[in-house]
């Protein structure tokens, strides 16, 4: 178990476990913002768009995340775009993980009454106003929960990257599997490292929850 | 409709609806509605639930598309969904049967989003606004309130200053008293009464005949999506010449 503490051993699981939160930080923040669009895309009037969102999310979503890393790693440089290990895996990550946060969102939406965005409408409010400032505040309750589930399973999707040149957390686990340690104690530490990224996201969503809980309470 | 109008001011036609039909699935909901509204009218309309009197108070914001038909306000044709229509949607209030107050902000806010967002007029003077209204419709106590926190008339008041603060040049209600306890109906159309004789131009859906015979300037009978009659309220209730509409008041009326 005291491999970490051998041969400059902690400097490189260190450094893997800071890309994982690098990479996983880097494409939450992309997988959210990809996904209010393609749900502002599947409710929206027109009808290109929402054919746009239904067929992003079909095909994201059911593709296995590491068809995706094939495709991103192998697909784009025959498009002559040539970029960093690192970035393809963040753009397979979050077109990915987008898919998901759509779909959650546009189930919040469901929830949330259409009388609220024909009032929002009837004032003159435009189909991005109307969504922003009454569908998605009223929505953002239901969605929590879900949401979180999504999240904390961004970064143990992350590990795929590992596989795709990126020296994360699992590259650190084939790093020291070469240099010849127990496999127990390599996964152990590995996932150790996992289980505290999943439970320090899981917490975030549990404190923004009761926060948003406390705030319409107390109003 | 020349006798209707009030006598000082030159009646122009505010809303006008020509050939307008509307079906949903097989169901011909509007039928060839022609209907001119001028500035100051008081519209209602009246007649047995699946008429399309709904419906056609809604097409007029553009809430309900229509299939055939030009819809016109202030001279302009209902531009299709976007910024345009936007644009057109603020000059119109629309009041619904179950409120649709914005669940998640208080009273004051409710009145004060549109005039923000929309309107783009700064806060303070939309807070303003926003506290002269609620004081008219006798709600300004309850500003700092969710509208889960009020009773049904009192919402349906905040939602008539909350149409109110965009300064429409026409008031939509939609069935406004449908849901709200007996005894909390009249304060709703005691407002609604003080705004007609105000002048402001209203369409108004509902099933209160009193409030028709009193605040109306003219009444509409309608009937499996088409017109039946439109008189005078003082006409229609004492001498409808319909055997539909005969038939709907005997009803509503000796019961």
């Amino acid at each position: 178990m005291g491999i970490l503490f051998e041969h400059g051993n902690f400097t490189l699981f260190r450094d893997g476990f800071l890309r994982t939160l690098e990479l996983s930080a880097v494409s939450a923040v992309l997988a959210l913002l990809l996904g209010i669009l393609l749900a502002a895309f599947r409710v929206s009037p027109v009808p290109a768009l929402r054919v746009f969102g239904t067929v992003w999310v079909n095909i994201f979503r059911n593709t296995p995340l590491t068809l995706l890393f094939i495709a991103v790693n192998f697909g784009l440089p025959q498009l002559d775009v040539h970029l960093s290990p690192f970035v393809f895996a963040a753009i397979a990550l979050s077109a990915y993980t987008g898919s998901f946060v759509c779909e959650v969102l546009r189930s919040g939406i469901n929830t949330v009454s259409l009388g609220q965005a024909e009032a929002a409408r009837s004032l003159g409010m435009t189909f991005g106003q109307t969504l922003t400032l009454v569908v998605l505040p009223q929505a953002a309750r239901s969605v929590l929960s879900p949401l979180s589930s999504v999240f904390i399973a961004l970064p143990r999707n992350s590990a795929i990257a590992g596989a795709f040149s990126v020296p994360e957390l699992y590259n650190v686990q084939q790093t020291l599997s070469d240099r010849g340690y127990a496999i127990f104690a390599i996964f152990f530490w590995v996932a150790l490292a996992y289980l505290v990224i999943s439970a320090a996201v899981g917490l975030l969503f549990r404190v923004i929850e009761n926060r948003v809980n406390r705030l319409a309470v107390a109003r | 409709m020349t006798e209707t109008t009030p006598s000082d001011s030159r009646p122009s036609p505010l809303v006008v609806l020509s050939g307008v039909n509307k079906h949903f699935g097989a169901l011909h909901v509007l039928q060839d509605i022609n209907l001119e509204i001028v500035q100051g009218e008081v519209v209602v309309l009246i007649g047995p639930s699946g008429s399309g009197k709904s419906t056609l108070c809604r097409t007029i914001n553009r809430l309900e598309t229509v299939d055939s038909g030009t819809i016109t306000l202030d001279g302009h044709p209902l531009p299709a969904e976007g910024k345009e229509l936007a644009k057109l949607r603020a000059e119109v209030g629309m009041v619904f049967q179950s409120f649709n107050l914005f669940a998640h902000k208080t009273v004051l806010e409710n009145v004060v989003l549109g005039q923000v967002k929309v309107r783009k007029i700064p806060r303070t003077q939309a807070e303003e606004t926003a506290r002269a209204l609620l004081e008219r419709v006798g709600v300004a106590a309850q500003a700092d309130k969710l509208p889960a926190q009020l009773s049904g008339g009192q919402q349906q008041r905040v939602a008539i200053a909350r149409a109110l603060a965009m300064n429409p040049k026409v008031m939509l209600f939609d069935e406004p008293t449908s849901a709200l306890d007996p005894e909390m109906i009249n304060e709703v159309l005691e407002v609604m009464r003080s705004l007609a004789a105000e002048g402001m131009t209203m369409v108004v859906v509902t099933h209160e005949m009193g409030f028709a015979r009193s605040a109306a300037n003219r009444v509409l009978f309608m009937a499996d999506g088409r017109i039946v009659e439109e008189n005078t309220p003082e006409a229609f209730f004492t001498a409808p010449r319909s055997d539909r509409a005969k038939d709907f008041l005997s009803k509503i009326l000796h019961h």
